[in-house]
């Protein structure tokens, strides 16, 4: 399908710009596709609008990454791992084998790091999110199931108190709404779906094992899938999660891309993740405590000192609020905002795919 | 300065290290740990020797360096004890709590190293003893009641390899982690002098003599606390003749990191035992291999 040469013009700019990896380019291509169709399909002035601006966004930030890229691309890109500078193809193995050494230990060594504060992050995850019976979710390196567990349970509690309510508004039902309610109840509660994906093998051996100690049987499946290249179809999902991951991905972009592929229109889109603290004496408070204790606490815990090392620094290395925000904003979702949690050492960002 | 002029042609000047040390743990990433830096500085001021290494491990001073501060230390050393308490088969918590704990020891042991002619030895040319730098083949062919034999035999015995040993991690001073490092590995060749097996009365038993010879914490600490899980019958036995023998031993014996095992595999064991000054143990825990304590 040959596109109309101002359309042409945008895909050149964009192609030009990041020519340096094959997938990046067509991701990008297609996205900056999509985007132009929706604002030729789109007769609202108002989304055409947004979408031109977009189009010039992601022009402008491609350039810009496009400028770095041309000066790497004749040697091999390299990237961060922690404060150390690595080939990109080697992060990805790296970070593997951190979370496989950890794999084992690592939800006892997230109690102890956060004293036990994370599990209050993930609760307010679920909270934000606020899930309705019946979705599906996509738990992207979900690695041990915490936020798919919790989702289970909030949609699983959510359903049985509209049940409750239902009941309590239908004190006298006639007969007829009797047996209306047999005929309806036998399809079953709308299932809700969480699927569980995870580079790591080792980690989704530990998120089974806990599945099977906490007696959660239906609705949860566990996939081994890498983020910058998801093995599922597209407009598949009502959610996308990814808690603590996205710092690990070596491509940030390419993961943003593959989430709003898989997402269903008007899914949603929601990362945890640490980010930058804003407050100084915390970030004094903070940056001693990360630094000083956790490799230590890593030790003793886990015997693994590099790998908590590791994770701390690369808390560093990741863009801050408003960086991120803008990423997922170029990468095509809408109404993207982000809420800071316990001062800003973590953040939740959310958009959505419109 | 130093006593032997030529070690100093191996190492720069201590000031040229300390400020190159200085600049290059200020450029990398480990800024925040203000406190290790003033760790580091005290260090450098007291000994004599700097590593001329210490470039090219970025900051470390030898490969498996992670420089910590002293209340870093302070919490590992804990930390390590607690945990090695609850599973004494965490043998890395073990390390982690001797290499914390054991600074003075290690200083006092280095320096009974260099008064002695092989430990000096020893000091320069660094040994290491690991499966691929051992001749398998050809210490396999040396007649029984030699150490070479006997320590092989020990170890298929045993089933251990002298490879499963950790690296020294939390050590600030390159000498004294080669002797940490020294020490570990001769662990097993310790076990063949005392002619003791690897169950937990031999462990305690060695402990005890290690104990009584370097003075480390985690050895003293071992050696009080393993008892405590020994059966009755074995404590007993402890108690009366194979502790009062390891204490003994370890005090009147020559120190055992200053041998050179490498260069003495063909040397018989009795004639090694007599030249360091150690008892044939008075009961002998391992009849499958050949007694070499008998009256010899």
């Amino acid at each position: 399908m040959k596109d109309p040469p101002e359309l042409q013009l945008v895909a050149l700019r964009v192609y030009d710009a990041s020519a340096y990896v094959t997938k990046l380019e067509r991701n990008m291509a297609a996205s900056a596709r999509t985007l132009v169709f929706r604002a030729l399909s789109d007769s609202t002035r108002n989304i055409h609008h947004v979408s031109r601006c977009r189009i010039k966004h992601l022009c402008c930030r491609a350039g810009i990454t496009g400028c770095r890229g041309y000066s790497d691309s004749t040697e091999g890109k390299s990237t961060h791992f922690g404060f150390q500078t690595v080939p990109e193809e080697e992060k990805a193995e790296k970070v593997y084998k951190v979370f496989e050494n950890v794999a084992k230990k690592y939800d006892v060594m997230n109690d102890a790091m956060s004293l036990g504060i994370h599990r209050l992050w993930k609760d307010t995850l679920l909270h934000t999110m606020n899930p309705q019976p019946g979705l599906r979710l996509l738990d992207t390196a979900g690695g041990t199931g915490d936020i798919s567990f919790r989702f289970l349970e909030y949609t699983r509690s959510m359903y049985d108190r509209q049940q409750r309510l239902r009941a309590k508004s239908h004190q006298t039902p006639s007969w007829q709404d009797i047996a209306d309610h047999y005929v309806s109840d036998k399809a079953g509660p709308p299932q809700s779906r969480a699927v569980v994906c995870d580079i790591n093998k080792e980690m989704l051996k530990v998120g089974k094992q806990r599945a099977e100690k906490a007696g959660i049987t239906t609705g949860l499946s566990w996939v081994v899938g890498d983020a910058e290249e998801l093995p599922f179809d597209d407009d598949q999902f009502d959610i996308y999660t990814i808690a603590f991951g996205i710092r690990n991905v070596t491509h940030i972009e390419q993961a943003l891309q593959e989430a709003l592929r898989v997402l269903k229109p008007g899914g949603r889109f929601m990362c945890l993740e640490f980010s930058k603290v804003t407050n100084p004496l915390l970030t004094r408070l903070y940056d001693a405590y990360s630094f000083q204790m956790i490799p230590v606490v890593g030790e003793v815990i886990a015997g693994d000192w590099k790998s908590y090392q590791y994770l701390v620094e690369s808390i560093r290395k990741f863009p801050d609020q408003e960086t991120f925000k803008e990423m997922i904003e170029d990468a095509g979702f809408f109404c993207v905002q982000y809420f800071n949690l316990t001062g800003g050492i973590v953040a939740i960002h959310s958009g959505f795919k419109l | 300065m130093s006593k032997v002029a030529g070690v100093i042609v191996n190492h720069s000047t201590m000031d040229l290290e300390y400020l190159s040390l200085l600049t290059v743990i200020a450029v990398s990433g480990f800024e925040p740990q203000e406190l290790s830096l003033s760790l580091l500085h005290s260090v450098l001021t007291g000994q004599q020797y700097t590593s001329s290494d210490s470039k090219q491990y970025d900051g470390r001073l030898y490969p498996s360096h992670i420089p910590t501060s002293s209340v870093q230390k302070a919490v590992l050393a804990l930390g390590s004890g607690v945990a090695a308490l609850k599973n004494p088969y965490r043998h890395d918590m073990v390390a982690v709590l001797g290499e914390t704990t054991g600074h003075q020891a290690l200083i006092k042991l280095r320096n009974r190293m260099r008064n002695d002619p092989e430990g000096y030895t020893i000091l320069k040319e660094r040994p290491r003893i690991r499966l691929s730098t051992l001749d398998l083949t050809g210490m396999s062919a040396l007649p029984d009641g030699t150490l070479g034999r006997e320590y092989l035999h020990f170890l298929e015995e045993n089933r251990v390899t002298p490879d499963s040993r950790a690296d020294v991690k939390f050590v600030d001073d390159e000498e004294l982690a080669y002797v940490m490092q020294r020490y570990r590995e001769v662990h097993d060749l310790l076990h063949t002098l005392l002619n003791m097996p690897t169950n937990m009365l031999g462990e305690v038993v060695v402990k005890m003599f290690e104990a009584a010879q370097t003075g480390l914490p985690m050895c003293v600490l071992g050696a009080t606390l393993g008892p405590l899980r020994l059966s009755v019958s074995r404590l007993q036995l402890l108690v009366q003749s194979l502790g009062p023998w390891a204490l003994r031993n370890g005090g009147r014996a020559r120190c055992f990191l200053s041998i050179f095992y490498e260069r003495r595999w063909e040397q018989n064991l009795d004639e090694l035992r007599h030249e360091l000054n150690i008892e044939p143990p008075p009961v002998n825990l391992i009849p499958s291999i050949k007694n070499t304590s008998s009256n010899s």
